[in-house]
């Protein structure tokens, strides 16, 4: 079910803040967020955010399409290093 | 012989199932354009006259998004989704669900008929 439109998107009261205050002069700079759940809304675009994986700060620079995804889509927590045993396994096979 | 947005209607089928052999319109979409055409959808494909044939066309062509256009739409919105670099669209790309469902089994729609791998040398309780 989505979320009710009276509430307006999810954005976290911080982050709009600093975004706003970027905004208002005119300054591109990078910002650091932990709020994944954030949606992206238009002030946002062209800037560039750096959002928090649970590893590290993943920068992600904002254009017009990502507006309405969340934050989170953009910096992926899984890396896929190959299905266990198909790498590994050959070469201990050989000893 | 009913030919609606490039495609044939079966001929011996109800109008309301007949209408959904066209990308883009299920029972839903088939059972409002008939009230709309006013036309019985238990009447079959090939008792349609000229005019019902017509004023279905007109409907489908004015208001619904249906076959090659809906198709190129979903492709666009596929296309987006990859080149913004989502999660969603990752999924896309490898050619894996993109809505959360499991991969350990299953997923074989996306993931293509099954590829073995060759297991591990003793299979511990596998049957």
């Amino acid at each position: 079910m989505p979320r009710s439109v009276k509430k307006g998107p999810f954005i976290h009261h911080k982050l709009a803040a600093k975004i706003d205050a970027l905004n208002e002069r005119n300054e591109k700079k990078i910002v650091k967020t932990w709020s994944r759940a954030s949606t992206i809304s238009p002030d946002f675009v062209g800037h560039t955010i750096a959002v928090h994986n649970g590893n590290k700060m993943i920068p992600i620079y904002i254009s017009e399409n990502m507006v309405g995804h969340k934050l989170g889509e953009f910096s992926p927590t899984r890396i896929f290093r190959g299905h266990p045993g198909t790498k590994a396994e050959k070469a201990s096979r050989k000893k | 012989m009913a030919r609606i947005a490039g495609v044939d209607l079966p001929k011996n089928k109800k109008v309301y199932y007949g209408l959904t052999y066209i990308f883009g319109v299920g029972q839903t979409t088939s059972g409002k354009i008939l009230e709309r055409a006013n036309v019985d959808p238990d009447k079959r494909v090939s008792e349609l006259t000229e005019e019902e044939v017509a004023g279905i066309r007109s409907i489908i062509q004015s208001d619904h998004k249906v076959e090659g256009a809906l198709r190129s739409e979903v492709q666009q919105n596929i296309k987006r989704l990859m080149d913004i670099g989502g999660y969603r669209g990752l999924r896309h790309r490898r050619g894996l669900p993109a809505h959360g469902q499991r991969t350990r089994t299953n997923s074989r729609t996306r993931k293509g008929r099954k590829k073995t791998v060759a297991g591990k040398k003793k299979a511990v309780g596998k049957k």
